[in-house]
């Protein structure tokens, strides 16, 4: 028997992993609409971060003078209907509109990943849990949201709670199967039998085998939550005026629409490259951590 | 089948105990008191006392749900303060834009996305291919009453095609009543048909790849009949869940879309709702809605188990 000295094992440990991350890597190269997804929510990333510092107009400077002024070397993008300067208003919306779906997918995530994980390894919790979650699940999201806004009052934080509300139940439900399926190995047998404690076990060696397809949805999430702030804004229940979001300008030029194309093609097209770029990211990000899904399955 | 349909049926029953305690809670979230916030700043204490017990919420909130549900099974909706009716006939009397708007945004978006998707599986790989999933991509992104907006400055305000906005109902004539709904069906229709279509390709596909398509060529079949026929009838099944499953949506998204198009839908509903603070109405149409959705899902679920009988074995 040719046993290997521990330093040679750790060598061929190492070279293993190392090739290992040069395939993912070159998947990763390979995986054309990743980048393309990945490039373009970075745009919008870094226009919410830094656009705010290379804008010149201030998005709350009203120019009774310059209403719903088309777009010229002045003002890029065109004057809204109290003659604020629409570029700094988009930037600064990505700033509101990208923050409260990035916050609701972090919300989301952490609150699905507690239910579905205790859920998966209680069996009296998961029924309780679940249940709940089918029935939250069974009211249309937007509905859901619309109600909840209604009864909490517009604002921010009330769109971030409301939209939460209604995504963290499909997080949940991915968590919980991912982690139903390693919760029947035997390794966490052999840990139970080791005596190790619930919270070890769910958290240490169950919550880790979960991250990949929550990953997975929390991009879907995060792009879906951007639509619905924007639809719900632009119902006039969600982020209210005269802080800019990507809704709310559309809201505004629905009424001029008939004077002012910019104000509704231009905040509309932030919204659509966004969520483009987050879905493409989201599809990638599926076929690169799980390249048995192939697209096409989503839902 | 019956234990199956059994099955589903009592499956049912904690999720709408669930979704009628949501529905109910939503009013009690209120910061504050609900009947101050609805009769406003001036309104004096013996008002809001008054308003509270007509209300019934000065009882326990144990009875108050009780109540609520005693009613609902009933039928009774409760009554709209605002409106001065029962809830269920303001929404008799919004109900019917609304299925008229989600029907047509459907069969629009099947006309649409099963040739194409049936397209797009047969020449994969293609240019054809590769440009309808692509525009499928962008169409998943856009959210309808974006759409309704940029549809409306196109074919309303710059080409002057269609009516900007409003709603005739179906006494008017078909005619009238479609025009008016074309613009709104296709905005909402858009997602559904960029859903369908990846659903189709990717199903027509798989079948594709079976043997039994390869048999059907190298009998001499013609393409149309191998691709039309063979693949499409069986792949039919997940396109027909995807559509069921789906039209839950076309209602909810319906309540979005017709607020651009002022359709006097279950949307202008609830939304006028909200700012008279008629929450009897809010909860009524999103229960309602709620509850068509949940029985569309167990139509789909059951019709499925009855073409699919390994369906009906599922662990569920």
């Amino acid at each position: 028997m040719n046993t290997l000295h521990p330093d040679q094992f750790e060598a061929v440990r190492r070279a293993l992993v190392r090739e290992r991350r040069r395939i993912r890597r070159q998947r990763l190269g390979r995986n054309a609409g990743l980048q393309a997804g990945a490039a373009l929510f970075l745009f919008f990333v870094l226009m919410a971060l830094i656009g705010p510092l290379l804008v010149d107009h201030d998005p709350g400077e009203m120019k009774v003078t310059a209403r719903l002024q088309p777009p010229s070397a002045e003002h890029w993008l065109g004057t809204d209907e109290f003659g604020r300067d629409l570029l700094a208003r988009i930037v600064y919306g990505a700033r509101v509109s990208i923050g409260t779906g990035l916050t609701v997918a972090l919300v989301s995530s952490l609150a699905g990943m507690v239910i579905g994980l205790y859920a998966s390894y209680y069996k009296t919790l998961d029924h309780v849990l679940m249940r709940i979650c089918d029935g939250l699940y069974a009211i249309p999201g937007i509905l859901l949201a619309i109600a909840l806004m209604a009864a909490l009052g517009a604002s921010v934080t009330n769109v971030i709670t409301a939209l939460s509300v209604v995504y963290t139940p499909g997080i949940a439900r991915i968590v919980r199967s991912a982690a139903l399926s390693v919760r029947s190995q035997t390794y966490i047998e052999a840990l139970q039998v080791q005596g190790a404690g619930a919270t070890r076990i769910i958290w240490r060696h169950i919550a880790p085998n979960t991250l990949s397809p929550l990953l997975v949805q929390a991009t879907f999430v995060f792009a879906e939550a951007i639509i619905s702030e924007a639809a719900l804004s632009f119902l006039g229940v969600g982020i209210p005026a005269p802080d800019p979001s990507w809704g709310n300008i559309l809201q505004a030029g629905k009424l001029v629409i008939f004077k002012a194309w910019w104000m509704v093609v231009f905040p509309g097209a932030a919204i659509v490259l966004t969520v483009l770029g987050l879905n493409l990211l989201g599809d990638g990000l599926r076929d690169h951590l799980d390249p048995r899904l192939s697209s096409g399955n989503r839902r | 089948m019956a234990a199956y349909l059994a099955k589903r049926l009592l499956s049912l029953i904690p999720v709408l105990f669930v979704v009628s305690v949501a529905i109910f809670l939503i009013i009690h979230i209120t910061p504050g008191d609900p009947a101050a916030s609805i009769l406003g700043m001036e309104a004096s204490e013996e008002d809001i006392a008054r308003l509270n017990a007509e209300l019934g919420l000065d009882r326990p909130i144990a009875e108050q749900y009780v109540r609520w549900v005693a009613g609902l099974l009933r039928g009774d909706l409760g009554d709209s303060l605002f409106m001065r009716m029962p809830v269920s006939r303001a929404i008799a009397e919004h109900i019917g834009p609304t299925l008229s708007l989600a029907v047509l945004a459907e069969l629009f978006a099947l006309v649409l996305a099963i040739p194409f998707g049936v397209l797009a599986a047969w020449k994969r790989g293609s240019l054809a291919d590769y440009t309808l999933m692509g525009a499928s991509l962008v169409g998943m992104a856009v959210p309808s009453f974006l759409l309704g907006l940029l549809l409306m400055l196109a074919f309303g305000v710059k080409l002057g095609w269609l009516p900007v906005a409003g709603y005739k109902p179906l006494s008017a004539g078909l005619a009238e009543h479609v025009k008016y709904l074309i613009l709104p069906a296709l905005s909402l229709g858009s997602i559904q048909a960029a859903l369908i279509a990846r659903m189709t390709r990717a199903s027509v596909l798989e079948i594709l790849n079976l043997p039994f398509i390869r048999t059907a060529r190298s009998k001499g079949l013609g393409e149309a009949s191998v691709v039309g026929k063979h693949a499409l009838r069986n792949a039919l099944l997940p396109i027909l869940t995807v559509i069921g499953q789906t039209f839950g949506t076309l209602v909810t998204g319906a309540v979005v879309v017709e607020s651009i198009f002022n359709i006097p839908g279950l949307g202008q509903l609830i939304l006028n709702s909200i700012e008279r603070r008629d929450y009897a109405v809010i909860q009524g149409v999103v229960l309602v809605v709620t509850l068509m959705y949940v029985a569309i899902n167990l139509i789909v679920d059951l019709l499925y188990g009855a073409v699919d009988p390994r369906v009906r074995l599922d662990r569920r």
